[in-house]
C-alpha cells in the first residue's frame, strides 16, 4: 500500500504533493479560463445542445478549485484523501468535463463526444459514466446533501478531505437545498464549502421575477453559514474566499460569487436564450473569436 | 397462533448487532426514531446516527453521500415518505448513482390502522420496483426481517426493504435462511398456488388451511423479494398447479400480482386472481376492521382460489 492509498489523516504530506500534479500559476490561470471556454461553446455548438451559459458563468470558479484550491489526482480519479467537487448544477457539465479533459482525467477529443449515444460525457453529470465526476446530478436541489454526506464520512473516518459542491442560484428554488442548509449547519459540517453560481437568471427569466432569492447573503447566514461575497469571474477574490473558508470552524461555509450568466461571450452574456440553447456555426465562430 | 412479534423491533435491534459488528454501518431517520425503532441503534452509536428532521428528500441525499464514501447507510422513514415523498432523490442520487443505501420504511399498507389514508403507503412498491437496480424485499415476519437486514447490509448496492406498523405472528422457524431473490415455499400444494408478500403470507397459509377441508391442495409461496423476482419459481407454479392468487397489502396496480402476471404472461398463462387494493386510497379504523374492509383476509384467498380453480383449463 502506497501512503497515498492510506485512509488515515497523517498523509496530508502526499496530499500536498499531489497538488503539483494540477497547477497553474496566477497568470497562467487566465489562459485556463480561456481555453475552459473555448471548450464550452465548442463542445456544446458540436453536440447541437447543451446549456452554455451556466457552464460559462462558473468557469473561474472551476479553474480557481481545480488549478489551486483542490488536492486531486487525475492518475488516480477514486484517490481516497481527494478533495471532494461536487457538481450539483449538473446542467453545466460542459464545464465539468472541459476541466476534467484539460487536468488529464480523460482525453480531450473526447470532448467531442458530448451528448453522442453511448458516450462517456451525458447530457447531465453522471458519476458512472465519466472518470472524476463524484456525483450523479440534473435533478436541481440534490448535490448539497449528498455532499454533507461525503463531509460527514470524512469525518468519522478521520480524513482531512474538503468537500467543495458548486449550486446554482436558480437551484435555490428547491427547497431541499434549504433542507440541507439546516442540517450542515446542525451537523456542523465545517469540512465543505458550497459555492452559489449567482448569475441572477434562470431558465426562464431573471431570478427576481420568477422566483426572488433576496436576500440571499442573509438567508444563508440565518441558516448558520459562514457567508463570503465575492466577484465570481475575479480569481483573487475566489481564491481568497476559498481559503478563509477552509479556516471557518464549527459551521458551514457558502461563497456567494457573483457572476454573469453567459461570460465571455458577447451575446450570450445575460441573453436568458443561452440558458438552454447551442450555438450555431455563425455564432461559434463570433465566440471563438472573441474567446481568442 | 404463533405470537406476535413486532417487525420494525426487530429491525431496530438488528441494526445495533450489525453495528457491533461492522463499523461502515451508519443510520439516518427523519424525526421517527421512536417509531421507527433506530432508537436501538441511536442510543448504542450515537456518533453513527443522523436525525435530519423532518426532511427525507435530504436524509436519501446525505445517505447516498455517505454511501459514495464507503459507509453502509440504513435511511428509515415512513413508506409514505421514502420512497413516496422523495422518489426522485432515491431514482437519481441513489438508483441511477449505483450506491449502496438502504432505505428500510416501516408502516406500509392499511394496517397502520387509525392514521388513516395519508400515513397508509399503498403505492410504495409500485414506486421501488421501477427503479433500475433497486433491490425490493418485503419481509412477512421478524424472523425473517432480521435475516432480510442481515442480508441487504451484505448486498453491494441500493435496497429497499417495507416493513408493517402492526406484530406479526412468527410463520418461518429460527433456522430460516434468506437469500435475496429466491421464494419460500411455504406450504406444497398442485391445484393452485397462493404467491404472497409480508402481512398477507400469514393469511395465506390460513386460507390455505382452510381450502384443505374442501379437498383443495393449495400451494404457498412467500415472495420477499420482489426485484429481482423469483421466475422460476413462478413459471414452476404456473406450470404444476395451473392457477394462481396473488397477496399483497398494495394497489393492484404495479405491485406483486402485476409482476406476477407480466411473467407468466410471457412464458405460461394461466388464471389468475389479485387479493389487493382495488385502485382506492385507505382509511382510519383498526387494522383487521381494514383488512377486511379493503378484502384482504384469508376468507378473500379462499375466495379468490376457488375462482380461479374455476377457470382453469
Amino acid at each position: 500500500m502506497t501512503p497515498s492509498d492510506s485512509n488515515n489523516a497523517s498523509s496530508g504530506t502526499s496530499a500536498d504533493n499531489v497538488k503539483t500534479e494540477v497547477f497553474a500559476s496566477n497568470e497562467d490561470l487566465k489562459s485556463v479560463a480561456i481555453r475552459l471556454r473555448r471548450h464550452i461553446v465548442t463542445m456544446i455548438a458540436k453536440a447541437d445542445s447543451g446549456h452554455p451559459g451556466g457552464s460559462l458563468s462558473a468557469v473561474e470558479i472551476a479553474t480557481a478549485l481545480f488549478w489551486k484550491v483542490l488536492r486531486h489526482k487525475p492518475s488516480d480519479p477514486q484517490w481516497k484523501n481527494r478533495d471532494r467537487f461536487i457538481l450539483s448544477k449538473g446542467h453545466a457539465a460542459p464545464l465539468l468535463y472541459s476541466v476534467l479533459a484539460e487536468c488529464g482525467y480523460f482525453p480531450m477529443s473526447e470532448l467531442s463526444t458530448l451528448r453522442q449515444i453511448d458516450s462517456r460525457l451525458q447530457g447531465h453529470a453522471d458519476r458512472t459514466a465519466t472518470p472524476g465526476v463524484e456525483m450523479s446530478s440534473g435533478s436541481l436541489g440534490q448535490g448539497l446533501s449528498f455532499a454533507i454526506g461525503v463531509a460527514l464520512a470524512g469525518r468519522l473516518n478521520a480524513q482531512n478531505y474538503r468537500v467543495y459542491a458548486l449550486l446554482s442560484d436558480g437551484e435555490c428554488d428547491e427547497g431541499q437545498v434549504w433542507e440541507a442548509a439546516m442540517a450542515a449547519a446542525q451537523f456542523k459540517v465545517d469540512n465543505l464549502t458550497a459555492i452559489v453560481d449567482n448569475n441572477g437568471l434562470q431558465l426562464s427569466g431573471r431570478n427576481r421575477d420568477i422566483m426572488s432569492l433576496e436576500p440571499l447573503n442573509e438567508k444563508w447566514a440565518a441558516f448558520g453559514w459562514h457567508v463570503t461575497d465575492v466577484d465570481g469571474h475575479d480569481l483573487t477574490q475566489l481564491l481568497d474566499a476559498l481559503e478563509k473558508a477552509k479556516k471557518v470552524r464549527g459551521q458551514p461555509a457558502v461563497i456567494i460569487a457573483h457572476t454573469v450568466k453567459g461570460k465571455g461571450v458577447s451575446f450570450m452574456e445575460n441573453n436568458v436564450d443561452f440558458h438552454g440553447k447551442a450555438p450555431d456555426a455563425e455564432q461559434l465562430e463570433t465566440a471563438l473569436k472573441e474567446l481568442a | 397462533m404463533a405470537e406476535e412479534v413486532s417487525l420494525r423491533d426487530t429491525y431496530g435491534k438488528t441494526l445495533v448487532e450489525l453495528g457491533k459488528k461492522n463499523p461502515d454501518i451508519v443510520v439516518l431517520d427523519a424525526d421517527l426514531r421512536p417509531s421507527t425503532m433506530t432508537k436501538y441503534f441511536a442510543q448504542e452509536f450515537p456518533e453513527r446516527f443522523f436525525d435530519v428532521g423532518i426532511a427525507e428528500q435530504n436524509m436519501i441525499g446525505i445517505a447516498s453521500g455517505l454511501a459514495a464514501s464507503g459507509k453502509i447507510p440504513f435511511a428509515s422513514t415512513f413508506a409514505v415518505f421514502a420512497p413516496g415523498r422523495c422518489f426522485d432523490q432515491i431514482r437519481v442520487s441513489v438508483a441511477q448513482a449505483r450506491l449502496n443505501v438502504k432505505i428500510v420504511s416501516t408502516h406500509c399498507g392499511v394496517t397502520v390502522g387509525e392514521d388513516g389514508a395519508s400515513h397508509q403507503a399503498l403505492e410504495d412498491l409500485a414506486l421501488t420496483c421501477s427503479l433500475p437496480g433497486l433491490t425490493v424485499i418485503v419481509p412477512a415476519d421478524a424472523i425473517e426481517t432480521a435475516r432480510v437486514i442481515e442480508a441487504v447490509a451484505t448486498h453491494v448496492g441500493p435496497c429497499y426493504v417495507r416493513l408493517p406498523r402492526a406484530k406479526l405472528p412468527n410463520i418461518n422457524s429460527d433456522d430460516y435462511r434468506f437469500e435475496i431473490g429466491k421464494a419460500v415455499t411455504m406450504r406444497p400444494g398442485k391445484d393452485a398456488t397462493v404467491i404472497a408478500i409480508g402481512v398477507m403470507v400469514a393469511q395465506a397459509l390460513e386460507a390455505a388451511a382452510e381450502l384443505a377441508k374442501e379437498g383443495i391442495d393449495c400451494r404457498v409461496l412467500n415472495m420477499p423479494t420482489l426485484k429481482p423476482i423469483d421466475e422460476t419459481a413462478i413459471v414452476k407454479a404456473a406450470e404444476e398447479t395451473g392457477a394462481i392468487v396473488t397477496a399483497e397489502e398494495h394497489q393492484e396496480h404495479g405491485g406483486l400480482g402485476s409482476t406476477v402476471a407480466r411473467i407468466i404472461a410471457k412464458h405460461n398463462p394461466v388464471p389468475m386472481e389479485f387479493v389487493a387494493v382495488k385502485d382506492v386510497f385507505g382509511m382510519s379504523g383498526k387494522p383487521n376492521e381494514l383488512l377486511e374492509r379493503y378484502r384482504l383476509t384469508a376468507k378473500d384467498i379462499v375466495g379468490a382460489v376457488r375462482e380461479v380453480i374455476k377457470r382453469k383449463r
